[in-house]
């Protein structure tokens, strides 16, 4: 597979997503409280926490589904705290779900042409007419959406078959084509694991690693398996309650006081 | 039961296995000449023609539903009123209406002189096509926030205010003309003249026949090529899952008033024809029951299904316009009933919309999907080994 990346050279290790002091309330509830991540160019970070940590809240603001009540997020140099998510998806900002979300009445294949979405250009009119470069367009994006299909692990013959009859691993790997297809430059993965078995998670651990080496992609994910955690990231930051107790390298996280007790409880 | 429907299953099996892979192009082929041959079966003012018309032009509106409810999922109860604006543009633009005005745009004959706004018949169908997207497009603005049912109820205040504005038209004056004629309606409007056709009128219903024909063959032409193409995908997977939608980069207001306005479009050229057709354009027409009776052809045939929707519209539009009030009507009398069978219209279509709902609840030709829904096996995939290894990595591998 080849990448595309429209977006100017960064140095490595600068960060590619930047959260300034972001915050969410929901009426009175605040679920994320002045939140600062940075996510460097080419790693994989890690968001952990306890279940309501508001790990996903987080997530749906980087892609634009929630508007941060205050705060700022930056892209690639950009502030998208106000845009919509379709815009952020265009820059560069692609996706999975906690629990997965395909489109369930469409193929595996349709799935991940949807994926390619923003970076289509057929309108009503050149659809109607079907221009040679339109036809060339859709020829174009089949043949990509087969080859991320194949990359990620589906057999040619699931190709056609509704995603939701689909088994949930094939199901996560579609979502995965799903979110490649836009040719991202930051993944986010919401709990990619969950429901695995030891073994899928620790393919799917090294998966992301390949992902990101021949993709040159950063990822970004949440996790609650440590085991995978610890295993492939960079750099880990931790939320309870909404606010970021604890950040560093996994060696320090694991070490962490405050970490233990927000999992384990306090010792009395 | 289920041992005639494993039967029926297998034999239709059978038999698309046999067929050459030609033969949907071939059967659209004799279709088609079949629809241009018809009439001429039948003497140029004979009803069942002027049947096959409105239900022509009820596929239209229905072709145009399906854009909305069937593709985009956006339950719309409010169709009647593009019914109603597509014909009063061909009201306002085709006849003498606004007596102040003389406007005249490549008509022909005694037309030219008459006072009023006429344009031509092709152009005011143009017209009205983009009147109503824009409108469709105006209405859809309110229901972006909304989902489901609540489009459904915004939708239904929306064919209902356009309903009371037509109403109340004489009433409403523009530069000191009514807007619209009320329940009096407008009349007077101009035949349409096409060149190489010559005057339409109702001793000859040919040209009439030939002109909806037309315009449906181009509606399902749109149809089939929008469904098929990027924006027919992001229809769908708007109406699959909106967050998903959204995520993966598709622009929810303009996918979604896009929707609206196609669907309008359709539904204002075909009541624009309607309009000219019927030469009388009466707010009385114009009621929430029409909606529902296109719907009701959307849902009978497929939701989502561009020849399910065609059949359902035929089917639904003989029902009511030919075979109860032409055919059946006097079938109680003549059973020694004291009543006909038009009293009881509104009930049979009940009746028979509950028995397909039970029979064949996703339509009677369901959409693509839907069939592979119901016909595919539930998790196949999931009775072979569980595939542990991601794109060749393999458990234990590492990658640097």
């Amino acid at each position: 597979m080849t990448v595309e990346s429209p977006a100017p050279a960064q140095a490595l290790g600068s960060p590619i997503m930047r959260a300034e002091e972001v915050s969410k309330e929901f009426g009175g509830l605040v679920a994320v409280n002045q939140v600062s991540v940075d996510v460097p160019l080419g790693s994989i970070v890690s968001i952990i926490g306890p279940n309501g940590a508001g790990k996903t809240t987080f997530f749906n603001m980087l892609t634009g589904l929630y508007k941060s009540s205050s705060g700022r997020i930056v892209f690639s140099g950009r502030d998208i705290t106000h845009d919509r998510p379709d815009v952020i998806t265009k820059l560069g900002v692609a996706r999975t779900f906690q629990n997965i979300r395909l489109f369930g009445a469409m193929t595996a294949l349709e799935n991940v042409i949807v994926g390619r979405h923003c970076r289509m250009r057929a309108g009503l009119f050149g659809s109607i007419v079907r221009a040679p470069w339109v036809r060339a367009e859709e020829r174009a994006v089949q043949e990509r959406a087969a080859e991320t299909l194949s990359y990620v692990g589906l057999r040619p013959r699931q190709f056609a078959q509704l995603s939701r009859n689909l088994s949930y691993g094939d199901q996560r790997r579609v979502e995965i084509a799903r979110a490649l297809a836009s040719d991202p430059r930051l993944l986010l993965l919401d709990e990619p694991t969950a429901g695995m078995n030891p073994q899928e998670s620790a393919a799917l651990t090294e998966f992301m690693r390949k992902m990101r080496n021949d993709l040159e992609l950063t990822i970004l994910l949440i996790e609650h398996d440590m085991k995978v955690v610890m295993g492939v990231s960079e750099r880990i930051t931790v939320l309870d309650h909404g606010e970021k107790i604890a950040e560093g390298a996994p060696a320090d996280v694991r070490e962490n006081q405050r970490v233990i007790e927000a999992y384990l409880g306090k010792q009395s | 039961m289920n041992e005639l429907r494993a039967q029926l299953q297998e034999w239709r099996v059978a038999i698309e296995r046999r067929l050459p892979p030609w033969w949907p192009r071939a059967l659209a082929v004799l279709l088609i000449a079949f629809g241009l041959v018809l009439p001429q079966l039948f003497s140029p003012t004979n009803n069942f023609i002027n049947t096959e018309i409105l239900a022509l032009t009820y596929v239209m509106f229905a072709l145009g539903l399906n854009i909305v409810v069937g593709f985009a999922g956006l339950l719309d109860l409010g169709y009647v009123a593009f019914f109603a604006l597509g014909s009063y543009a061909f009201g306002w633009l085709g006849s003498g209406w606004f007596y102040k005005a003389h406007v005249h745009v490549l008509v022909h004959g005694p037309t030219g002189t008459l006072p009023g706004i006429h344009l031509n018949f092709l152009l005011i169908l143009i017209c009205a096509g983009l009147f109503t997207a824009f409108a469709g497009a105006i209405i859809g603005v309110p229901t972006l926030r909304l989902r489901g049912d609540y489009i459904a109820i915004v939708t239904l205040a929306f064919g209902e205010i356009i309903r009371v504005f037509a109403l109340q038209g004489p009433a409403l004056k523009i530069f000191g003309m009514p807007l619209t004629g009320g329940e009096l309606g407008i009349s007077g409007t101009d035949p349409p003249y096409l060149p190489g056709v010559g005057m339409f009128s109702q001793l000859n219903i040919r040209p009439w026949y030939y002109t909806i024909f037309v315009l449906v063959l181009i509606t399902l032409f749109v149809n089939v090529r929008v469904r098929d193409s990027r924006l027919g995908r992001a229809w769908i997977a708007l109406r699959e899952d909106e967050v998903a939608a959204v995520s993966m980069g598709i622009p929810l207001v303009r996918t979604k008033l896009l929707a609206y306005a196609l669907g309008a479009a359709f539904g204002g050229i075909a009541g624009a024809f309607l309009g000219a057709y019927t030469t009388l354009i009466d707010a009385g027409e114009f009621q929430f029951g029409f909606s529902i009776f296109v719907l009701a052809m959307v849902i009978l045939g497929g939701l989502g299904s561009i020849w399910g929707v065609v059949v359902g519209a035929l089917l639904l539009a003989n029902i009511n316009y030919y075979l109860i009030p032409d055919v059946f009507n006097s079938l109680p009398g003549d059973l020694g009933l004291n009543f006909n069978l038009t009293d009881l219209q509104v009930s049979i279509f009940g009746f028979l919309l509950v028995i397909v709902m039970v029979l064949r609840p996703q339509g009677l030709i369901p959409e693509r999907r839907r069939k592979l829904e119901l016909t595919e096996g539930i998790g196949e995939s999931e009775l072979e080994e569980p595939g542990t290894s991601w794109a060749g990595v393999e458990p234990g591998e590492v990658v640097q």
